[in-house]
């Protein structure tokens, strides 16, 4: 009955005869809120003090030991050290010490734990890392043929592995530089022109792996450009 | 629940593991199972440290893995594993009450580590406590080995099981995992105290015999079985593969059981608490664990048993035990008159009369006492209307009315509509006020979770806030230590303590026992989410009041 009839219906907000509830008129109803409850309501009843005693402070002290020994626990995993605005000299040597980022700090006992979760080793990272720039050169040398690059790249990844004999500290920088490969292939490039140990690593098998485009003209400018630039 | 639940559990994961792991805790605690490369993608985390948080939660027994029908393996977490991370100082502490030192050092090492090999423990705890120890003494790592096996027999430790393994088929994984089960208590024969003399892991197969009477026969052939396989890892190290973990229900019920000491304690007196706990030592033996109720017990039964020291009388046990029964708290039940009466305990009855206990008194705290007599009304005439309630109560009608309503607000007390007519019409319908303690202990644990969270998060803000105060006091406090162990005189002393200026000090000093005031709250307030949780879980079948 109540808002279905134009004369009643209008400037009533509600749709049912608030009498029927046993209200006489509409001031008797509760005003309605248009915000939202305090944030921190007043406290109507104090609450009781905690317990003390012996006990309580020994489990505390018990609560706050157990809590510093874990964040020094290998258990506790740091996040990756956050984006460096500059690359300071000093890092690589801080990252030496802590051994960031780097396996687990604990080993668990693999014949309970899924396979899948062991994290790689060093080694494979590292050769595909080496094998990289000759990628990079391929690449621009012959555009277009990806073929034959995969295959060149095979064929490097097992020489390199022969020959690959990098110390820590390199392995500290191309771990870096893995993080960063991510990032965009340009940056790639340049990268692996700044760092010399790795251009002369590679050398010998860029010229090994020249496909044979330079075969024609082997004079000695040729091979001085380099087939990689 | 789930949503408080998942909030503190990642908390908890971040103060404990870092945040990486709580990342992936959370993600798989909101979402569900998921496969490692579905967990990268969706916690936008790189693989290796998915990988890592993955291998910390299975380190930590929080995690289980099982593979799905596609053949890849599907991580699940226990977000009620993580969440006894707030208990575990109540672990440690109670290992120290009843082991001693060694006891708590072996409990808190494991607890640390999530699981270890018993050598590993042993040697880990035998070296700190000789750290401890002045020079020249030494403790003997067999005392820790003896404890360990103590801890064992009594089911605080447990095996870790070996989940199904990568490689084997469904139908061996399963197996495996049962043999497990079976000799979850055993201890291997090389790291046994005394092989020849003592031998745990025979007495405590034994003792499975007994409690579980169909897996009797099948435990008796078990170890034939499996000896030769331990026998074969025992070459290459003494206990190799060999893991343990805390066993987090035994020592629920071993809190359990204390609180229902401590209750009947205070209702009664200690004879009454010394009979019930010799029949909860009786039916260590009957009753599988954190059953609702125990077997019925003779007490004859309980006489024998009782501790010779109580020097308690036939008769006087007989009154004890008819008090016990006729108690309204229904902690012990007559079951029959054989054997001069059999009693059984229930602790699904004596952990609900706990539980009420506390929603009083949180009615009480928060309400005001005429609120806390409206509800315990509400408790003992189950159903009520609306005036009624303000005659028994000896409340005015205003008041009696805005109270009940508040509490009814407030989810504390639930309303059943009984028309009259099919139309609902309002007045020509009981309206009948109830108390739910099931939904109510529920709501009060979602709260417990939600408080628990705030401390935690409140406490690492106190902290971020006084960062740089922390560290000052931190740098002082080493050279302060430097300087002593260098043997600096008094006025250098001073020098160095004065770099902390007396506000500084007072600042450093409140931040301190606010802190201190908020641990407190934590571990206290885990008491309560203990008493919910445990009484809640057995109850599903509550019938609605």
């Amino acid at each position: 009955m109540g808002g279905r009839g134009r004369g009643r219906g209008r400037g009533k907000p509600l749709s049912f005869d608030i009498e029927t509830l046993g209200f006489q008129n509409r001031k008797e109803l509760p005003q309605s809120k248009d915000e939202p409850p305090p944030l921190y309501p007043p406290l109507e009843f104090k609450p009781v003090p905690l317990q003390e005693g012996e006990e309580a402070n020994y489990l505390l002290a018990l609560k706050q030991e157990f809590r510093g020994s874990m964040r020094e626990s290998p258990y506790f995993i740091k996040p990756q050290s956050t984006k460096k605005d500059i690359e300071r000299y000093s890092d690589k040597y801080q990252l030496n010490g802590q051994n960031k980022g780097q396996g687990l700090g604990w080993t668990p006992n693999w014949n309970t734990f899924p396979k899948e979760l062991r994290i790689r080793e060093k080694k494979p990272k590292r050769l595909k890392l080496s094998v990289k720039p000759s990628l990079a050169g391929t690449k621009l040398k012959a555009k277009g043929q990806k073929g034959d690059t995969k295959e060149a790249e095979n064929k490097l990844k097992r020489i390199l592995q022969a020959e690959e004999e990098g110390d820590e500290d390199d392995d500290e920088d191309e771990e870096e530089k893995k993080k960063k490969e991510a990032e965009g292939e340009e940056e790639e490039e340049e990268e692996f022109y700044d760092d010399e140990d790795i251009e002369e690593g590679t050398d010998y098998a860029l010229s090994y792996f020249d496909n044979g485009e330079d075969y024609l003209d082997a004079d000695d400018d040729a091979l001085e450009d380099g087939p990689v630039y | 629940m789930a949503q408080t639940q998942v909030r503190l559990g990642g908390l908890l994961l971040q103060h404990q593991y870092g945040e990486i792991v709580e990342n992936v805790g959370t993600f798989l605690a909101a979402k569900g199972s998921f496969p490692l490369k579905d967990i990268a993608d969706g916690t936008k985390l790189g693989m290796n440290e998915v990988k890592k948080a993955l291998c910390v939660l299975i380190q930590h027994n929080m995690m289980d893995f099982e593979r799905n029908r596609r053949g890849l393996l599907e991580y699940t977490i226990h977000i009620n594993k993580v969440l006894h991370i707030t208990r575990y100082p109540r672990y440690i502490y109670c290992a120290k009450t009843l082991y001693g030192d060694v006891g708590e050092f072996l409990v808190e090492e494991l607890l640390s580590h999530g699981q270890m090999m018993m050598s590993q423990v042993c040697r880990r705890v035998s070296e700190r406590i000789t750290q401890a120890l002045e020079e020249g003494q030494s403790v003997d790592e067999f005392q820790v080995r003896k404890t360990f096996v103590d801890l064992v027999k009594t089911h605080f430790l447990q095996r870790v099981a070996a989940p199904p393994s990568d490689s084997g088929d469904k139908t061996d994984a399963e197996t495996e995992l049962q043999v497990k089960e079976k000799e979850m208590f055993l201890i291997p024969p090389a790291m046994d105290v005394d092989y020849s003399k003592v031998n745990p892991s025979v007495s405590s197969s034994g003792k499975r015999k007994r409690e579980d009477g169909e897996e009797g026969d099948k435990v008796a052939k078990r170890p034939r079985s499996t000896s030769p396989l331990s026998d074969e890892k025992n070459e290459d190290a003494p206990d190799k593969g060999v893991y343990w973990h805390v066993n987090f229900t035994r020592f629920h019920q071993f809190f359990r059981d204390q609180a229902v000491l401590s209750a009947v304690n205070s209702k009664m007196d200690r004879y009454a608490c010394e009979i019930v706990r010799t029949m909860l030592r009786i039916s260590e033996k009957t009753t599988v664990p954190l059953a609702p109720t125990t077997q019925p017990m003779s007490s004859h039964e309980i006489f024998q048993n009782l501790p010779s020291e109580l020097d308690l009388s036939r008769s006087t046990l007989g009154e004890y035990l008819t008090l016990l029964a006729e108690d309204k708290t229904e902690i012990v039940n007559k079951a029959g008159e054989s054997g001069g009466g059999m009693y059984i305990l229930n602790m699904q009855k004596a952990l609900q009369t706990l539980c009420k206990a506390s929603i009083e008194s949180v009615v009480q705290e928060r309400f005001g006492s005429k609120c806390s007599r409206i509800f315990r009304l509400l408790l003992m005439k189950r159903h009520l209307e609306q005036k009624q309630v303000e005659d028994m109560a000896m409340i005015p009608a205003k008041e009696a009315k805005e109270l009940l309503y508040k509490l009814f607000s407030e989810n504390f007390v639930t309303m059943q509509e009984i028309p009259k007519t099919p139309d609902h019409a309002p007045s020509r319908t009981f309206y009948l006020f109830g108390i739910n303690i099931h939904q109510v202990s529920r709501m009060l644990l979602d709260r417990c979770y939600k408080a628990m969270g705030n401390l935690i998060s409140r406490r690492e803000h106190e902290n971020t806030e006084n960062r740089r105060l922390l560290e000052k006091s931190q740098r002082v406090d080493a050279i302060a230590a430097s300087l002593q162990s260098s043997g600096a005189d008094t006025t250098q002393m001073s020098e160095v303590e004065e770099m902390i200026t007396p506000p500084e000090r007072q600042q450093l000093n409140k931040l301190k026992h606010d802190i201190n005031k908020l641990e407190q709250s934590e571990l206290q307030l885990d008491e309560t989410i203990f008493l919910l949780e445990s009484y809640l879980p057995g109850s599903e079948a509550m019938v609605m009041y």
